[in-house]
């Protein structure tokens, strides 16, 4: 049987399709304005891109902040226990998840048999989400995915003091006004964000094997500022970014 | 996930509650024209030698927590913030120093005080607020100091808070120019001790399943034994209201229809959300049965002796929830937990209250450890909308209640 997860975040919407425990294939989109539209023809190009149609499709689990929109969809289930079942699917092994997404960050941990035992996510404030990483990519003049690249030549990563989005932009800019080198700035915005996000990892006490999910895992300075807050490694699978719709297939074959 | 609330039977003696509520703050703002005194006193604050003098007491913090319901608080948080308040003030402390200006708030403002009764077995917070408020109103402020309890009742905390309270009679004696009447006291004290024990019967009628309220219920309930606490008036309204859930028990009725999770709830409530959270928690099949804050009221009473009301006060005012160590208060959370057979605790992070909030962390660490319950932390603020998400707070609610179901192995 197959099974379907759509996951509508604040940027990009995702979907992804299981059979029998492998996967079949995923599609990341840009959400724009309206969720429905975009959840509706994300999963209709991996239909496509599988050679399937929908009738068959057994269930269907939306995730996401969009998943409310989803109205074709079975379930809608919360982002938390779908990027838990995501990893756990991904990478049976894994007791702890990170997922920087755009609008929040989150902290999971795992049981053994995958099921979330507690999370924490990011308090009402954008710092530490990948919200926080594109403004300061603006400022910079950046492109957002080039950010993990040049932050890795950075030989003196800059402090940033300010935990607040706004106050941190204005920091950076008078940065940039002192002619401080870029890389350096943006590996100081990596581990600032990462501060952050350690926060979260701390509360719930998470244990490693740790996976990072996430369209910001693909961010190597990221994942390296988070690597050294967390002080241990990061698994992070070619699948990072649809980790959430994955886990959202996962659970729609429970239903 | 479904997000139809049916609609459950209402309490009834919510409305005999709202009228009483509406006579006692009509009589308090009617005080000056009928030549009583009044005093505004903090909500753990020694209010029976006020009942016993005739002097109205008024709770800034009730106010403040009307404000909030009534969904006040943004304008007077702001307004407090341009009389140059910092945004990190109690939302009580900011709403009720912007009232006293503008007199706004559901009721146009409290009634001018006589008198400020102050005690910081809640917060340190209230010395500062009150001060300020002695200072614009121009009136006496008395302060009731007990200091933290963190390990236990010591003879020396003893001595120094018992002197007070002769001081504190003292102090009343002098504004209102007259002589306090022992045995006025004694009756008002008796009250008070059967107000409170009766609150907690209250209380204790949500251990059945299903629960007959819920800590929302309690929320609102709670008005009376802060308020009118030593009077016959709470005594009786609260008997009948024991009756009336005791009836509901025997009537098999419950406040969530399909009561199938358990919850107790921590720190005070949103005022703004009530309705929203109830509905998101119903939603779930999840009843929020009982909470840390709403017991305050009566957690004390152990160390109350009924026929000496005056001498007792001193350590049951002392001893509360928010005056006690960390470790005391994981006991007591750990205690509720049992006693009310819960499944999941829902902590909120109060922007507003940091006694409250601040041990939280470790009280969550101990629940699991202790219990392996699932806790949930939510991040908002009781009086102050701005300090809340609706979108996030509901997933993360949801987001819970699937880890609750998965560990109570129901659905
Ligand atoms: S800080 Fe907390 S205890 Fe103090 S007045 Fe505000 S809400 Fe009450």
């Amino acid at each position: 049987m197959i099974f379907a997860g759509i996951d509508i975040g604040s940027n990009t919407a995702k979907a992804a399709l299981i059979k029998d425990g492998t996967l079949m294939g995923t599609r990341v989109m840009l959400t724009g304005y309206h969720h429905l539209k975009a959840g509706t023809r994300v999963f209709g190009d991996v239909l496509v891109q599988a050679g399937l149609s929908r009738s068959d499709v057994s269930a269907i689990v939306s995730t996401g902040y969009g998943r409310a929109s989803i109205d074709f969809a079975d379930k809608a289930m919360t982002e938390i226990l779908c990027h838990g079942a995501g990893a756990h699917f991904l990478n049976p092994d894994i007791r702890g998840v990170i997922d920087v997404g755009g609008q929040d960050s989150k902290a999971i941990a795992l049981d053994d048999r995958g099921q979330v035992d507690n999370f924490a996510m990011n308090d009402k404030c954008a710092a530490g989400t990948g919200r926080f990483l594109e403004v300061m990519a603006n400022a910079l003049e950046v492109s957002l995915d080039r950010m993990g690249e040049v932050s890795l030549t950075a030989d003196k990563p800059s402090k940033i003091s300010s935990i607040c989005t706004v106050f941190a932009e204005s920091e950076v800019i008078s940065m940039i006004a002192r002619q401080e080198k870029r890389e350096n700035i943006i590996a100081g915005i990596h581990a600032a964000a990462a501060a952050r996000v350690g926060i979260l990892a701390a509360k719930i006490r998470i244990q490693g094997p740790v996976m990072m999910t996430g369209g910001v895992a693909k961010n190597k300075g990221m994942k390296a500022a988070l690597e050294t807050q967390l002080n241990q490694p990061l698994i992070i699978s070619p699948h990072c970014q649809e980790t959430g719709a994955i886990g959202a297939a996962v659970l729609a074959s429970r239903l | 996930m479904s997000d139809k609330s049916s609609s459950p039977l209402k309490i009834k003696a919510a409305k005999k509650m709202r009228d009483l509520m509406t006579t006692y703050y009509l009589e308090a703002l009617d005080a000056a024209r009928n030549h009583r005194q009044v005093a505004w006193i903090t909500s753990g604050g020694p209010v029976e030698p006020l009942v016993a003098m005739d002097i109205i007491p008024v709770y800034p913090e009730n106010h403040g927590a009307m404000i909030g319901s009534a969904k006040m608080g943004e304008d007077l948080c702001a307004k407090a913030e341009d009389m140059g308040y910092s945004g990190d003030l109690c939302a009580y402390a900011r709403s009720d120093i912007a009232c006293a200006v503008v007199k706004g708030g559901p009721i146009g403002g409290l009634p001018k005080p006589d008198m400020l009764i102050c005690c910081n077995n809640i917060c340190g917070t209230v010395l500062k607020w009150y001060e300020i408020q002695a200072r614009y109103f121009q009136v006496p402020l008395f302060i009731f100091d007990t200091p933290v309890c963190h390990t236990g009742y010591t003879p020396e905390i003893a001595a120094y808070v018992q002197t007070q309270v002769h001081e504190y009679i003292a102090f009343l004696e002098q504004v209102t120019g007259k002589k306090m009447d022992p045995d006025k006291m004694n009756e008002v004290g008796r009250l008070s001790y059967q107000g409170q024990r009766l609150w907690q019967q209250v209380l204790n009628t949500t251990a059945r399943k299903p629960s007959p309220m819920s800590a929302f219920d309690a929320f609102f309930f709670l008005a009376l034994i802060v308020t009118l606490r030593g009077t016959q008036v709470a005594v009786d309204f609260y008997k009948e209201l024991i009756d009336e859930l005791e009836q509901r028990t025997r009537d098999g009725i419950g406040v969530v229809p399909d009561e199938t999770f358990r919850l107790l709830w921590d720190n005070l409530p949103v005022w703004h959300q009530l309705k929203w959270l109830s509905d998101r928690f119903s939603a779930h099949k999840a009843c929020l049965v009982a909470d840390t804050y709403t017991s305050a009221w009566c957690s004390a009473l152990k160390y109350i002796d009924e026929n000496n009301f005056l001498d007792s006060m001193a350590e049951a005012y002392t001893r509360i929830y928010l005056n006690i160590g960390v470790d005391q208060m994981a006991e007591e959370v750990l205690k509720m937990i049992r006693f009310y057979d819960v499944d999941g605790l829902v902590m909120h992070s109060n922007r507003s209250c940091k006694p409250y909030s601040f041990g939280q962390m470790d009280i969550m660490q101990i629940v699991r450890e202790k219990t392996g319950i699932p806790v949930l932390m939510i991040e908002a603020d009781m009086v102050d909308p701005r300090s809340f998400s609706q979108s996030q707070v509901e997933t993360r609610i949801d987001a819970f209640m699937e880890i609750v179901k998965h560990k109570a192995g129901r659905s």
